[in-house]
């Protein structure tokens, strides 16, 4: 578990000596297991959260604790071996080929040659790239997409039990993030890593995050599920960030399988189980019903989804 | 081909010019050893001080220190190298050692200057993602920093080669040697023949030395 007591850091103004705080006061803690979504508007203080968790930045007060460690007491470079991390520019390194890429904390921990190269292959073809077409490749061979792979597989060699992400689908075309977010959320089904995920899409942290922590201005606003942020926003502020639309946003991150139950289907409109409950939403609209049938990947009927379902999102 | 070329040379320029070509104490081929052995020699430790200078200087924090080298390394070469080997004379005496200071000065400013840029040209994000997987300076400066940047520097170690020859040159009129000394010959002697033999031979010494490091870079890449 990672918890964050009373964090801060501070700028002074190099002109006027003015203090400013990028992170004020913040206590939080990220549950083991889970990944909690770090949400906010731009400039609120994420990057610099997360970046204090490694040590990247030095905060000014406060304390963090990982696991039963404090992280001042450990060298900045030994915390970091065990802390994956994915930046947002991804930041390949662009003279190594991919699997040497993801070699790297590895080989600085001093693996042997033939655990690497086992544990690159297994990664690659973990994050969804074939690893006897990928290994030898340059990042500048790469699509976006794929780059934002080699990076997570990166931050995963080494089996770090906390893994820290800046915006890492951020810089991907809608199709290519949808898709990512969706292998991601395959994986950390089975790996069950301890994962903050600094993002300022609000769809993204609905979708990802078993938790969201909302910031604004360099404090904690509200920290629950998603569920919670969405029906029970604690104030304005979070209420106003989230949208009047937040659970249609919501409902966009659900596949409508999922909200489906055993009923008689005869006559109605048929959705697949794999359309998101928005789109379902839309299609009763349309439509003019309160209830559809859902069908399986072989396109028989396998229950029906009512405007009251919706609600279980 | 050290061996080869200088007789070849000497052969057709003589027939070209029309003009009997005195044999030198040293042969052609030997000269052209020793003018060699100067540039490579003034090349090392040109390398062993301008590489770790701009590693130095480029460390976060140090934005003063580089500009102060880059202006100092500026200055080195507005220096004509006559006024460099007037200097250095009566403090080193003739020979090899005054020639080599010179050769030193001229080519560590190439060096440092491409090598500062080529520190300086590795991205951010890269340098990022090199602290944040935990690797520690020295590491990030040879796994990262140093072969991004090799480029870049090889070719300020090229042109400082190339320049090199040139310069070196001189280095027969304080006594040692290379292929400067057919020039002087030639010059008190009043033959032009001779004067065109070195300053050719000096040209292709250059030009196969840069052909050489290129190709070093390239089998690098
Ligand atoms: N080195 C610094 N000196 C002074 N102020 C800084 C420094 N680094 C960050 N800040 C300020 O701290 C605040 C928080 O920055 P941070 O990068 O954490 O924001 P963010 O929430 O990640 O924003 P974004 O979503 O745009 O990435 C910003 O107002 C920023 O200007
Ligand atoms: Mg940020």
């Amino acid at each position: 578990m990672i918890e964050l007591r009373h964090l801060e850091k501070r700028y002074d103004d190099p002109v006027t000596g003015q203090p400013f705080y990028a992170v004020r006061d913040l206590s939080l803690s990220f549950p083991d297991g889970e990944i909690t979504a770090l949400l906010g508007p731009s400039g609120c203080g994420k990057t610099t959260t997360l970046r204090m968790i490694n040590r990247l930045i030095e905060p000014t007060g406060g304390q963090i604790l990982i696991g039963e460690h404090d992280a001042q007491s450990l060298r900045p470079e030994e915390l970091r071996r065990q802390v994956g991390y994915v930046i947002q520019q991804i930041g390949l390194f662009p003279h190594l080929s991919v699997a040497q890429n993801v070699a790297t904390v590895p080989e600085l921990l001093g693996w042997p040659k033939s655990k690497v190269q086992a544990r690159v292959r297994e990664l690659l073809a973990l994050v969804g790239l074939e690893p006897d077409l990928f290994a030898g490749k340059r990042p500048s061979e790469l699509s976006g997409g794929q780059q934002q792979r080699v990076g997570v597989a990166r931050a995963l060699a080494a089996d770090p039990p906390v893994l820290l992400m800046d915006e890492p689908f951020g810089a991907l075309d809608p199709l290519a993030r949808d898709k990512l977010q969706e292998a991601f959320r395959d994986i950390q089904q089975n790996l069950k890593k301890t994962i903050v995920m600094v993002t300022h899409d609000i769809d993204e942290a609905l979708k990802l995050g078993d938790k969201v922590a909302l910031m604004g201005a360099g404090a904690l606003e509200q920290f629950g599920t998603p569920d919670d942020l969405v029906r029970r926003p604690v104030s304005e502020f979070v209420r106003q960030f989230l949208g009047e639309d937040a659970l249609l946003r919501q409902l966009a991150g659900v596949p409508a399988g999922r909200l489906a139950r055993p009923g008689d289907a005869h006559g109605l409109p048929q959705i697949s189980q794999d359309l998101n409950a928005r789109s379902a939403l839309s299609v009763m609209l349309r439509e003019r019903v309160d209830t559809l049938a859902v069908t399986d990947e072989s396109g028989q009927v396998s229950g029906v989804l009512s405007w009251s379902d919706l609600e279980r999102a | 081909m050290v061996c080869l070329i200088p007789g070849l040379l000497t052969g057709t320029v003589s027939r070209l010019t029309g003009t009997e070509i005195p044999t030198l104490g040293t042969p052609l081929w030997s000269l052209t050893l020793q003018h060699l052995g100067l540039v490579l020699v003034a090349e090392v430790v040109v390398l062993l001080i301008g590489v770790p200078l701009a590693v130095v200087v480029t460390r976060p924090g140090r934005a003063a220190l580089m500009r102060l080298a880059e202006a100092i390394t500026g200055l080195g070469q507005t220096v004509p190298t006559l006024a460099i080997l007037a200097l250095a004379v009566p403090v080193l005496g003739f020979g090899a050692p005054p020639t080599l200071l010179g050769l030193f000065l001229y080519g560590l400013v190439p060096v440092v200057s491409n090598g500062i840029a080529g520190l300086l040209a590795v991205d951010q994000p890269t340098l990022d993602a090199a602290r944040g997987m935990g690797m520690t300076d020295a590491q990030r400066l040879r796994r990262i920093e140093l072969p991004l940047s090799l480029p870049v520097l090889m070719a300020g170690v090229r042109t400082s080669a190339v320049y090199n020859v040139g310069t070196a040159t001189i280095g027969a009129a304080l006594g040692t040697g290379g292929l400067g000394t057919p020039i002087i010959e030639g010059l008190s002697q009043q033959n032009t023949a001779l004067v065109v033999i070195g300053a050719l031979l000096a040209a292709l010494l250059a030009l196969s030395l840069d052909g050489l490091l290129g190709l070093a870079v390239r089998a690098e890449e």
